[in-house]
């Protein structure tokens, strides 16, 4: 805890800032039936209306108060966002790795395997693969991870290759060592950066490829609100002046930028910690 | 060096491997799709009769694997095969929209990968520096964005606000140079700003890693100038996860704009695949599928020749 | 021999129309030498941004099925052999003359004389033959093969006349002819995707998905129509791209503008939105042979149970009426008006649901994005009034991909939507007859079937009217239908477009905006 302290007192002002945001981020999405001054589908009001004493930040293209539907967005967006980056990465990265340390026939399965799955257009392949599963929640967040972890599976043996080729992982394997010890020890370590890197980002990709498949007709089903579809439903606002669709996109911009300044920050740490 | 022709014809190797597995699942995937062409085409108006006629027709109601191998068959033969939506020949439908995607992807590249390497480098450069900062936050923000919404952004500024280009991009043949360029730059800048980020972060971080390493430590010692330890020294060896993500990106700009040729009503492949996809078109989405297989795996033999080519350890293996 | 025209004496139709102060249309002269006030200019270059196409579209009028290719036929390069005008009612077009031999099982029909193809070729009745058994014949596959059935044989029976000989009476059985999908083309047509017709512009561009080009046809048939010089329509499906498009002027007028944003649209300089009446209806159907549906008392609770004019508020913003659970639209001939609306009531939803015994029953609607604008939404809003009138409710979002396969037809309770055919007969027929493929509630009541077959071979008009008003009185009270609201057609266009009162069968003036509007100046 000590530490944590000492950690925090060192950390630049953009880091902190973005600590702040997720934190704050969180705990909204923690408490959401709390904070939320209205239902999550309560359509109370007119369609699209400005700021008012009621609604501070308007209503949507519903008539519902879009205070309240952030709130309850953040918890759906944030939550599954999140879930998903963690399988995407679990999968992806470990793959990679063990791919790239592994070598030989291993490899050139995994690698094959990824390549048919990347070849698709991910748009469609979800598409394809939603339509015949259905659009659940859980089906939706083991797709969707599935279909990213082929980049980062991709990224993460990029990283491996050039890694597992420098002298102290032949000195570690002269050494007898397994190839998970390997992978943890010497490999893991030097990649995470630019790992790290990749996680902020595909955190931002995955939230923003459920918007996507709301074009669709797929992603996740309305009337739970999640800021990609909020974004998406609100658009035709914009022709007109009405800023209904900013909110969410603000807040989507927010979420991500933050992300990445704490990842920055743990860039800027492991560099000097190595140095 | 020898030993990339053998990697590489073993790779092609593969790529047809890749290639017939992916039309199977293609085929498997869409015929797993309920309904199918007639279904889909008759809509309300399907009654068993007519649907059954239709069938028939378009001769869906061979087996499976019948129909797969007639495929096979013709493709093998050069023959592409005929819609079934409309009766035209895929080669006709797909041809010109492949073209224009490329033309699309091709220019977004050209103005997005050098602009984020040279950005990544410059934040890389001036680490943690206010420049740094405000650069990685705007760009971080565009692609916070859905796709659509930079479009829709872009559209108000730049059509509706200031009346400088156009918001229907549809390409016409015959179309002077002058008007082409006119209507790609909205699509392009769409594009540029949702993959820009991606790769300069990933420079940037790339070679604030490889920063720390001991060697460039050592060329800092030995006095070299900042600029040319980040280009002679920190760049060649950070370039295969660079790589990696630009080709990635890359293939993204093929392959996934079909939101952006939407929005601006470009006539693109994205949109010919979706469209084909909800209809159960299979010749189509065969054809724009193995299309897109093509370009993918061409990407990814580069994207690993690239990194292999740029680490001399790996370009001499022991 | 009395000489029928829409199943109603000569004599009648004339005392009609005199007494409504309208001069008659005489056969030839088309619609416009009516008194209307406007008079159309030639010229100019229009662009129109269309919603409703797809990269997989086919100029076979066997297999439309949006509006790009029904309009790129029906607007541009082809002609239906009947036109719809804006009170529901034939005028001539490629047919001149149309009359039934007494019984009306057997009608005659005379073509135009004068008119040529785009290739020269001129039109007779082979090809007029032939256009409609394209659609006609055992494993047909063509969308509109039921509704040709009833034809048993067509004899030619000269240049320019045919006869056809239906299974059974039909007073109404003209209006066939001025189907969308079924337009004049050359006899012995193997390759529709010429876009070769009689039409007001030639084809010389169509690119499925992207965009339909025509040029003024200098040989038209109609000297009063097709006032454009050239007619460009582009495919644009993104509701924000298209309404963009029209505001800064890159096209001229639109379809489906969002109705959300259509009054806001509407107000802005230069920007016109044209409101009509008409007949896109909005259904909910129940299976009737599916559990709690069979219970017609569970089905008058499910009626009661949703709010009529909020619907029209929140979803068609006021452009539309509310629907009676009746699936004919107030202008349509026949239709029961004096019916009374039925209107939320929670009240009836607690009295039904207990006298149908299934309380705590929880009904799943199933919707998609697709069906239409604001499907889901509409759900979402029924959800909310059924929970306060004591129907439990679910929404249930299907993927917009397959649902016209996998939900609709199929599922206990879903949404659709239907621009309501001209008559009455052809409406029941479609969807309410026993067997019928289109019947989406799969509602059989073999006493309806008997009354559907006798008004429509019926020709005494006071009879008609009755066994119509039977007919919708009974779909009112125990039809497995839901029908709560009925749709304006809205489009929008530049101030610089002119037209004369709209139709409002279905959008753009019925498909015809193309050869029916001009540019003011």
């Amino acid at each position: 805890m000590k530490n944590l302290i000492k950690l925090l007192k060192t950390s630049p002002i953009s880091a902190r800032f973005g600590l702040i945001v997720i934190t704050l981020s969180l705990i909204v999405a923690l408490l959401a039936p709390l904070l939320a001054p209205y239902g999550e589908s309560e359509i109370v009001a007119q369609v699209w209306l400005s700021s008012s004493h009621d609604h501070p930040l308007g209503t949507d293209q519903l008539g519902r108060d879009m205070v309240s539907r952030l709130i309850y967005g953040a918890r759906n967006s944030i939550a599954i966002a999140f879930l998903t980056t963690m399988i995407a990465f679990g999968v992806g990265a470990i793959l990679g790795l063990i791919a790239a340390t592994t070598g030989g026939w291993l490899d050139n399965l995994l690698s094959r395997i990824v390549d048919i799955f990347m070849a698709f257009p991910t748009l469609i392949l979800a598409l394809m693969i939603l339509s015949i599963l259905g659009t659940s929640i859980p089906v939706l967040i083991v797709v969707v991870a599935l279909l990213d972890s082929t980049r980062v599976f991709r990224l993460a043996r990029a990283l491996a290759m050039d890694i597992a080729i420098m002298e102290f992982v032949d000195a570690a394997r002269l050494r007898g060592e397994k190839t998970f010890y390997i992978v943890r020890r010497e490999i893991l370590p030097n990649a995470l950066p630019a790992l790290i890197a990749e996680f902020g980002l595909r955190f931002c990709f995955i939230f923003l490829f459920i918007s996507s498949l709301s074009f669709l007709g797929l992603g996740i089903q309305p009337p739970t609100a999640d800021w990609g579809s909020m974004v998406r439903e609100n658009s035709g606002a914009i022709n007109f002046g009405i800023i209904a669709p900013l909110y969410p996109a603000g807040t989507i911009a927010l979420i991500t930028v933050s992300i990445n300044l704490v990842v920055d920050w743990f860039l800027q740490r492991s560099a000097q910690i190595r140095a | 060096m020898d030993f990339l022709i053998p990697l590489i014809l073993k790779r092609t190797g593969f790529a047809f491997l890749t290639l017939f597995t992916i039309s199977i699942l293609i085929f498997v995937g869409v015929e797993a799709l309920p309904g199918d062409t007639a279904e889909a085409i008759l809509g309300q108006g399907a009654t068993k009769e007519n649907v059954a006629a239709l069938r028939k027709e378009l001769k869906l109601d061979m087996p499976v694997h019948t129909r797969y191998i007639s495929w096979l068959g013709d493709l093998c033969q050069g023959e592409l095969g005929n819609s079934l939506s409309n009766g035209r020949p895929v080669s006709e439908m797909i041809g010109w929209r492949f073209k224009n995607t490329l033309l699309l992807a091709s220019s977004a590249a050209v103005v997005s990968i050098p602009l984020a390497i040279l950005l990544g480098l410059i934040c890389a450069l001036y680490q943690n520096s206010w420049l740094d900062k405000i650069l990685s936050t705007s760009t971080l923000s565009a692609i916070s964005l859905p796709e659509f919404f930079v479009a829709y952004l872009l559209i108000v500024v730049f059509v509706v606000q200031f009346e400088l280009f156009p918001s229907v991009a549809v390409l016409k043949s015959g179309m002077a140079i002058s008007e082409i360029i006119n209507i790609l730059v909205l699509p392009c800048l769409t594009l540029t700003l949702v993959v820009l980020a991606h790769m300069m972060r990933m420079t940037r971080a790339t070679i604030i890693g490889v920063l720390s390493s001991p060697y460039i430590e050592m060329a800092r010692l030995k006095g070299v100038r900042k600029h040319k330890v980040i280009f002679y020294h920190a760049l060649p060896n950070a370039l295969s996860p660079i790589i990696n993500v630009v080709v990635m990106d890359l293939a993204w700009l093929v392959v996934g704009v079909v939101v952006v040729e939407v929005v601006f009503v470009y006539p693109g492949l994205g949109q010919l695949l979706v469209d084909s996809v909800s209809k159960r078109d299979i010749p189509v989405v065969q054809t724009s599928g193995l299309i897109f297989a093509c370009t993918y795996i061409f990407l990814n033999l580069t994207a690993d020749v690239l990194s292999i080519i740029s680490n001399p350890k790996l370009r001499h293996p022991k | 021999m009395d000489d029928y025209k829409n199943g109603v004496t000569r004599r009648q139709f004339m005392a009609g129309t005199i007494a409504a102060g309208v001069a008659a249309s005489i056969p030839g002269q088309g619609l416009f030498k009516n008194a209307w006030a406007l008079a159309p200019k030639k010229g100019g270059a229009m662009k129109l941004g269309l919603a409703g196409g797809s990269t997989t579209d086919s100029l076979d009028p066997a297999t439309f099925s949006g509006v790009f290719d029904q309009m790129s036929s029906m607007g541009l390069y082809r002609n239906p052999f009947l036109e719809l005008d804006r009170k529901g009612e034939l005028h001539p077009e490629l047919v001149t003359e149309w009359s039934a031999e007494p019984g009306a099982k057997v009608w005659n029909f005379k073509l135009r004389k004068d008119v040529e193809f785009h290739n020269g070729k001129a039109m007779d009745v082979d090809d007029a033959i032939f256009s409609i058994n394209h659609h006609r014949g055992k494993d047909n596959k063509s969308q509109i093969a039921s509704v040709v059935k009833p034809i048993k044989e067509i004899k030619k029976m000269g240049k320019y006349e045919f006869k056809i000989i239906l299974e059974e009476a039909s007073a109404d059985f003209p209006y066939i002819l001025s189907s969308t999908r079924m337009p004049c083309v050359p006899n012995g047509t193997t390759n529709f995707q010429d876009g070769m017709g009689t039409g007001g512009y030639i084809m010389k561009d169509w690119e499925p998905g992207v965009r339909a080009y025509g040029e003024r046809n200098p040989n038209y048939f109609k000297e009063d129509k097709a006032f454009f010089d050239s007619v460009e329509i582009i495919t644009m499906t993104d509701d924000t791209a298209r309404t963009t498009a029209l505001k800064t002027g890159q096209v001229d007028m639109i379809n489906r503008p969002d109705r959300k944003t259509a009054r806001l649209l509407g107000k802005m300089k230069g920007i016109q939105i044209i409101n009509t009446p008409g007949g896109l209806t909005y259904t909910f159907p129940m299976r009737m042979d599916q559990k709690p549906y069979d219970n017609v008392d569970f089905r008058r609770a499910v009626k009661y149970s949703v709010d009529r004019e909020a619907l029209i508020k929140t979803i068609l913003q006021g452009y539309g009426v509310p629907g009676n659970d009746i699936p004919v639209p107030s202008y349509v001939k026949y239709a029961a008006n004096s019916i009374p609306q039925r209107q939320y009531d929670p009240d009836k939803v607690k009295f039904h649901l207990k006298k149908s015994g299934y309380q705590d029953e929880v009904v799943r609607l199933h919707v998609a994005d697709m069906v239409y604008t604001g499907c889901v939404d509409t759900a979402q809003l029924w959800k909310e009034h059924a929970t306060k009138a004591g129907l439990k409710m679910d929404v249930v979002k299907e993927a917009n991909d397959g649902y016209w396969s996998k939900v609709w037809n199929k599922k206990p309770f879903c949404a659709s939507f239907w621009y309501a055919r001209p008559t009455v007969d052809w409406i029941l027929s479609m969807t309410y007859v026993s067997g019928a493929s289109a019947n989406e509630s799969n509602w059989k009541v073999p006493s309806f079937d008997k009354l559907v077959k006798e008004a429509r071979a019926e020709l005494n008009d006071e009879k008609r009217k009755v066994l119509y008003f039977e007919l919708q009185k009974i779909l009112h009270e125990d039809g497995s239908v839901v029908i709560p609201m009925i749709a304006n057609i809205v489009d929008a266009a530049s101030d610089k477009i002119g037209f004369n009162p709209v139709a409002g069968n279905v959008e753009l003036d019925g498909l015809r905006a193309c050869e029916r509007w001009w540019f003011k100046s």
